[in-house]
């Protein structure tokens, strides 16, 4: 019991700090109404899909599932290289040295992370709601379904990457050889069908690919692979992050 | 019975050996004391003890338990106070010593209490409920000591606890320490590079430089070993063959262009003193520092204060460059 005790412990502070942290929390929902409202629609305005089942949906329906993931990924991943931040300082030390596994700190942050990531969801849900997309409460739901199963992937990658890197600078790493790749090849933006093969590839074994297409076929009733295929991955995904990560947190140490 | 016994517990990071084969027995009850200057390998003989830290070989039993083989009991009978903030700024007092007693498996029942007991303990009774961010140095270094004690370890360890403080602050974190090891018989083993603080609070000393400790005694000894105080005379000629005859100098020698003494009783002696050596330009009287204790035992001046941290981050950057 201590064990979920201990989960609870650490989710309940990361829960805390976010609660408290409001220009953080303001901060994320920022960007993606900027890509919404100005890029999908400006873009929108000279762009129309020639893709055959993408057909006769605006661009600014076409990219809202991907400006979902987006700020997903921004937040997710953010949130688990923040460690780097939480290590400088003492704060780190005192969950390390408490006398529970790393695997209960790892769940628990990782929780704490899903928690933030799907807050932050419901929210640009309801915003999808406001600016028009076809979402009904089952639609709703499903999507909320598919956000956890990429936060899950994606909160536990950004800690795998946080919890491996001991320098602040590796964030611009981060920021530049991981979350922008991801987001860009993940066919937020574009379709993927139709690609150039070696984009194609580089979308292939993007994860984040499946959560687009997943949050798309739930939202828009239009995908490029079976919504299985997309659950497989991601659950494939998730679970191989969780487990680095379960191994990265056992390993960390102080570097004095 | 020894609670923490290392045995040749060393450190290295590639070429640099931060702790060298330290073999050392810290009794139950006892507050002890590392002492010496930045970069000497307290802070990593500490996190190594408290299982944060691999060892490069040896090893140590802190209560009885490897820190190798068992870092989960070691975990559980240790309490730690750490050098850097580590308290949650965004949390309240409260909130930081809530998820403390989470974290170590408290039972429920008694969580409010001891929180409320340590609280009282270290004077945060209005405070408690503030977020830690508007605490000052001093208030927050005192949450940090209630939280290490919640849990009632068996060894509690202090790295650097004053470190930063006002001289008054200082005093105060003092004054709980020592509190605390009286009221809670608690082992404590403390880091520090102010010779004071280890003089004010700790039983036994063991002075640290390069890894390895030079020595190891009570405060008294140590300081009875270096002598008393020290008087740093300017004047012309001096003759230092007349002032060592005397029998309460301990040992005189030139130093940057004055006389450095140490004598004994300089209440009774400076009087004398002054009067044998003829004519002065100037006369400076300080208690044994630090320095002199180690420059007694080590021959040679502690390096030039640097930024704590910043050292060690050098040698990293150094080691990883290479």
């Amino acid at each position: 019991m201590s064990e979920l005790e201990a989960i609870y412990a650490v989710w309940l502070r990361e829960f805390r700090v976010y609660l408290r942290e409001k220009e953080r929390v303001i901060s994320s929902f920022i960007s993606p109404i900027l890509w919404l409202v100005a890029f999908g629609s400006g873009v929108g305005t000279s762009v129309s899909l020639q893709d055959p089942i993408y057909k006769g949906i605006p661009y600014q329906n076409f990219i809202y599932p991907g400006v979902l993931s987006m700020s997903l990924l921004f937040t997710a991943i953010f949130y688990g290289v923040y460690i780097i931040w939480d290590r400088k300082l003492d704060f780190l030390k005192e969950v390390l040295v408490a006398p529970v596994s790393r695997s209960s700190v790892f769940i628990g942050k990782m929780i704490g992370g899903c928690t933030d990531v799907m807050l932050q969801s419901v929210i640009l849900l309801i915003l999808g709601v406001v600016i028009g997309m076809p979402i009904t409460p089952l639609v709703f739901l499903y999507s909320l379904l598919i956000l956890l199963l990429i936060s899950v992937a994606m909160v536990s990658l950004g800690l795998v990457m946080g919890s491996n890197l001991t320098n602040q600078e590796a964030f611009g790493l981060v920021m530049n050889f991981v979350i922008w790749p991801l987001f860009f090849f993940s066919g937020a933006l574009f379709p993927v069908s139709n690609l150039p093969s070696w984009l194609l590839v580089i979308t292939q074994i993007n994860p984040l690919t499946y959560g687009v297409d997943a949050l798309r076929g739930a939202i828009l009733g239009v995908q490029e692979f079976s919504m299985l295929k997309d659950f497989s991955v991601l659950i494939g995904f998730s679970l191989l992050m969780i487990w680095l990560g379960i191994i990265s947190f056992g390993r960390m140490q102080q570097s004095k | 019975m020894a609670i923490i016994s290392t045995q040749k517990l060393t450190k290295c990071y590639g070429k640099l050996t931060a702790v060298d084969s330290l073999s050392l027995e810290i009794e139950e009850g006892e507050v002890f004391g590392l002492l010496g200057p930045n970069g000497a390998g307290k802070t990593t003989t500490i996190s190594m003890l408290c299982t944060i830290l691999r060892p490069t070989s040896g090893t140590a039993k802190v209560n009885g338990f490897d820190i190798r083989t068992q870092p989960g009991n070691v975990r559980s009978s240790i309490g730690i106070v750490f050098q850097e903030p580590s308290v949650d700024d965004l949390l309240t007092g409260r909130e930081n010593l809530e998820m403390h007693a989470m974290l170590y498996g408290i039972p429920k029942e008694l969580r409010k209490k001891r929180i409320d007991e340590v609280i009282n303990l270290v004077g945060l009774e209005d405070r408690a409920d503030d977020v830690t961010k508007v605490y000052s140095g001093g208030m927050r270094r005192r949450l940090e000591l209630a939280r290490g004690l919640m849990h009632r370890p068996k060894v509690l360890f202090l790295d650097e606890p004053t470190l930063g403080l006002d001289p008054q602050t200082r005093e105060h974190i003092w004054r709980y320490i020592k509190k605390l090891s009286k009221e809670e018989e608690m082992t404590m083993v403390l880091t520090t590079h102010y010779m004071e603080e280890a003089d004010m609070l700790c039983n036994r000393i063991a002075i640290m430089d390069a890894g390895k400790i030079v020595v190891m005694d009570k405060s008294a000894n140590l300081k009875k070993k270096v002598g008393g105080d020290i008087i740093l005379i300017k004047m012309d000629k001096p003759d230092l063959k007349r002032i060592r005859k005397l029998s309460f100098v301990k040992s005189a020698e030139r130093k940057d262009g004055a006389v450095q003494i140490v004598i004994r009783d300089v209440d009774k002696n400076l009087q004398k003193l002054l009067c044998k050596v003829g004519k002065i330009k100037s006369v400076e009287v300080r208690p044994v520092s630090l320095n002199d204790v180690f420059l007694h035992y080590t021959g040679k001046e502690i390096r030039a204060d640097e930024e704590e941290g910043g050292y060690w981050e050098r040698m990293m950057q150094s080691s990883v460059n290479r």
